[in-house]
């Protein structure tokens, strides 16, 4: 059988699922798949963290170097941040440019990490307007089940909390000393499914959804980023019960980060 | 937002609640809007909206470039979005860049949500976005010329799709943020709903807000985008009202 039928097969099967409240795995609606975070996975990187979400992996590795403050923000270091699908993750990946799949979960990503001023980037300036750090964001995805933006995200603030700023290496302090981070943006994504709205999509999840929806929170109770992807709609309504997910999900997950939770 | 440069934040929200422009807090940008403004296009549109000016052409449905993303089952839409180089005050290096190509996508999946694509299987539609003059909003306006001109190109859909950024300037929930609102301000949030369904199928956001503020941005966004569907009828009424002729841009 093609993948095209087998694929179309699943869909109408998921579907029928969520109408009697199931899913294919046996969760439940606003039930994410176990989550572990492995901070410190990588060594050569100043700050990385090893996130699975189920069968999704994804690995963020953190790296500073001097450079040069951008010329509007002459006060601050630079931060950008990037996901790769690497071809490895998933049978649907070829190599080549960028997918705007993998553009997506980049920008989704890098616009909660900004908005929610996760790391004070004035205290990455060294000489105003001349040299400041640069501090780079790499997410790899390893294995691709699904909910891309939720796992890269916690990877990266994983591998934020676990950063030293290697200005000893540099030449630029006496030592080392840790990045300190402000806030633990998290994100959490959802799918209609019929009339379901699920948390915590798996690959099939995905493919067989009538639209996507992102809400990244932070500690203090704020909503700093959302994005709607896919095809389909939502009510003002389902936006807003998302919001409530969101939040109770998110605390829970930062804590998974920082280490301070299960 | 708010940039973390030390630069001059402007005034965004007078004592009296008026805007930098002058605008209350519920009021669009001047907005007009021409179906049919391109001679080649299937369908095409031009929308002025305060300082934007963007035109968006739809070519098809038509044969599939490149072949391998061609759909048994339905059409394919296939967006660009491109900025000019000489849209906004800095020189923008031209060519697809991140930012364009996230938005391209959203927007070809907010229009695939209202296209009856399953019509045409093993086709294209085409839809070309190009913002020759930028001042925030640029994405809802897009949508509003891409979806008017696909309804000139006379692709059948749900329905039209009304955009508009909302957000929080100046400590209020605002409808249509200009550039230094979108700058300077505290959160962006452009969307585009479905007017007979009310459901929202392009949503983003950046910046900070409580579950009380979005509740009130959406709301926000929903009545203006409720207006821009009326304009969106009225472009397409006076361009076949009579026999359509020949126009250009």
């Amino acid at each position: 059988m093609s993948e095209e039928v087998t694929a179309e097969i699943l869909t109408t099967h998921i579907l029928e699922l969520a109408g009697s409240g199931k899913r294919l795995d046996g969760r439940g609606a606003d039930e994410y798949r176990p989550i572990s975070v492995e901070p410190g996975f990588v060594v050569t990187a100043d700050g990385s963290g090893l996130v699975r979400i189920g069968d999704t992996t994804a690995v963020a590795g953190i790296k500073l170097e001097p450079g040069k403050p951008f010329p509007d923000t002459p006060n601050a270091g630079v931060l950008t941040t990037n996901a790769e699908l690497v071809p490895l993750s998933s049978p649907i990946f070829e190599p080549g440019p960028p997918q705007p799949g993998a553009i997506e979960v980049s920008r989704v990503v890098d616009r909660a990490i900004r908005a929610a001023e996760t790391i004070d980037l004035t205290r990455l300036c060294v000489t105003p307007g001349e040299k400041s750090w640069v501090c780079y964001v790499d997410v790899h995805i390893l294995d691709h089940g699904g909910n891309l933006i939720d796992a890269s995200l916690l990877a990266a603030l994983t591998a934020l909390t676990h950063t030293v700023v290697p200005a000893q290496r540099f030449g630029i302090a006496d030592a080392d000393f840790p990045l300190e981070v402000r806030h633990q943006p998290v994100e959490c994504t959802f799918v209609r499914l019929g009339d379901a709205i699920v948390v915590d999509p798996t690959f099939d999840e995905e493919r067989a959804c009538q639209g996507r929806i992102t809400v990244a929170t932070d500690e203090a109770g704020q909503i700093v980023a959302m994005q709607k992807g896919l095809i389909g709609a939502f009510s003002p309504d389902d936006v807003k019960s998302v919001v409530e997910r969101a939040f109770r999900h998110g605390d829970r997950m930062r804590a998974i980060a920082t280490g301070k939770g299960a | 937002m708010g940039s973390v440069g030390a630069k001059e934040v402007p005034v965004l929200l007078s004592p009296e609640g008026l805007r930098i422009d002058g605008r209350r807090v519920d009021e669009l940008r001047a907005i007009r809007i021409r179906a049919g403004a391109l001679h080649h296009a299937d369908g095409s549109a031009f929308v002025e909206w305060g300082a934007n000016k963007v035109m968006a052409a739809v070519y098809g449905p038509r044969e599939v470039h490149p072949r391998h993303l061609q759909q048994n089952t339905k059409a394919v839409i296939q967006c660009k979005y491109n900025m000019a180089a000489f849209s906004v005050d800095e020189r923008k290096r031209p060519g697809l860049d991140r930012r364009s190509q996230e938005i391209s996508k959203v927007i070809a999946e907010a229009l695939e949500s209202v296209v009856f694509v399953e019509e045409f299987p093993r086709t294209s539609i085409d839809v070309y976005i190009e913002v020759l003059q930028a001042n925030a909003g640029t994405r809802c306006a897009g949508i509003v010329a891409a979806s008017v001109a696909l309804a000139d190109a006379g692709i059948p859909m749900v329905d039209l799709l009304p955009a508009v950024a909302v957000g929080k300037a100046g400590g209020a929930i605002v409808l249509d943020l200009k550039k230094e609102e979108d700058n300077f301000g505290e959160a962006d949030l452009p969307m585009a709903i479905v007017p007979q369904s009310g459901r929202l199928v392009l949503l983003q956001m950046e910046g900070h807000l409580t579950r009380e503020e979005l509740a009130q941005a959406l709301d926000l966004g929903v009545a203006g985008c409720r207006h821009l569907h009326d304009l969106m009828k009225q472009a397409l009424r006076e361009r076949y009202a009579s026999a359509p002729t020949e126009t250009a841009a």
